[in-house]
């Protein structure tokens, strides 16, 4: 298999094209920094810590706003913290939630260490046995235009790897402040009577 | 050697109808859980109510994640688990302080009163020190007649202050758990 050739940020940017309402939710690390040099919106809410529980701060979310999409963008080192999410996810089965892994196949915060899927472990391939009905490896950028409708309409959650390759690009640091993120997200969703509550 | 046959009896019948109304008129909708003998009638009583959503975790920090996603997104959740399950969650509950995420946790504990498997007994007495460690407010509860109180508490603690707090029901208000090989 050739070397990925999808640049993250290209991916991002494409995938939130006329985004409308869709929430985006993103892991620690590198897809909070390419989230934030995209968007800066009370409909983001990047993680910077909690390895291993993007995903499922995404289902708490899918399930609390059944009448929106959410997005989580994470890594694969990330995801495969808490792999275990995916078949919580499949078997609680939100309509509304994808996630989407631009997996570069390494541990790019830390010195570019391989992850397992470097050695082939395949995330869609274990979200397809969790019971995930929509799976998709997008290698090429003629596949991101599907992928991209398949955020915003479905009818069982999405697992979608996209294989991009290593690069280093500028650091962009959303918000740091966890409850200005929070209550800036409730708001937008809850009215701004929610920081009231 | 044949497996122990466990003779725990869940005293579900005591309190976890009244504390599963506690959650109601909390509009509590969601409940993450990893199950315990503990807390099997609450469980049930929560999948048996079509306004209400339990989801099973494959680890307890899974459901740390998912409540404070729901919060963001309008939803209160209690989420049980054993005491053994505190300790998958220690990273995940930097979330709930980082953010000021209200949660109630309830905890039933392992490792102390009359406990059988040496096992449990780490975790379990290093639960309180690990949840406070990590900003969790404790509250520990003996009595179960005390209870459903002790519960609509934490619940008015945890959305009034936005904290996570924990409501630990000590393995005296449970029964100690007994298994057949057991002297």
């Amino acid at each position: 298999m050739n070397a990925p050739q999808l640049e993250r940020r290209v991916v991002m940017a494409q995938l939130l094209e006329e985004r409308g309402s869709l929430l985006a939710v993103t892991g620690l690390g590198a897809t909070a920094w390419d989230l934030a040099s995209l968007s800066d919106s009370p409909h983001d809410f990047p993680l910077w810590g909690a390895m291993g529980g993007a995903a499922m701060f995404g289902l708490g979310l899918a399930l609390a706003q059944p009448d929106r999409s959410v997005v989580v963008f994470t890594g694969d080192g990330e995801l495969l913290m808490g792999l275990g999410a995916l078949s919580t996810i499949a078997v609680t089965r939100p309509p509304n939630l994808s996630v989407v892994v631009l997996d570069n196949e390494r541990y790019g915060e830390t010195g570019a260490q391989p992850t397992h899927t470097a050695a082939g472990v395949d995330l869609a391939a274990v979200a397809r046995a969790c019971g995930f009905e929509r799976t998709i490896t997008v290698r090429e950028e003629s596949g991101i235009p599907a992928l991209r409708a398949g955020l915003h309409a479905g009818e069982s959650p999405l697992l979608a790897v996209v294989k991009v390759a290593l690069t280093a690009d500028p650091m962009t640091l959303p918000p740091r402040d966890g409850t200005y993120l929070k209550n800036r997200m409730r708001a937008a969703l809850l009215g701004p009577t929610a920081i009231y509550e | 050697m044949s497996e122990p046959v466990s003779t725990f009896q869940n005293p579900a019948g005591t309190w976890s109808l009244a504390v599963y109304d506690v959650l109601k008129a909390q509009n509590v909708r969601l409940v993450p859980f990893v199950p315990d003998g503990g807390h099997r009638g609450l469980i049930e009583h929560c999948q048996a109510d079509p306004d209400m959503r339990a989801v099973t975790l494959t680890t307890e920090q899974e459901g740390v994640a998912l409540a404070a996603g729901a919060w963001v997104g309008g939803v209160r959740s209690v989420l049980l688990m054993q005491s053994s399950g505190v300790g998958n969650c220690i990273n995940m509950l930097s979330l709930l302080k980082t953010c000021q995420m209200p949660l109630v946790i309830l905890v039933t504990m392992r490792g102390e009163w009359g406990e059988f498997n040496p096992w449990q007994v780490p975790m379990g007495q290093a639960t309180p020190e690990v949840l406070r460690a990590m900003g969790v407010l404790v509250q520990r509860v003996d009595d179960p007649e005390l209870l459903p109180g002790e519960v609509d508490a934490a619940l008015r603690l945890a959305y009034s202050t936005y904290s996570p707090v924990a409501v630990l029901l000590s393995q005296k208000l449970l029964g100690a758990k007994k298994f057949g090989g057991s002297k």
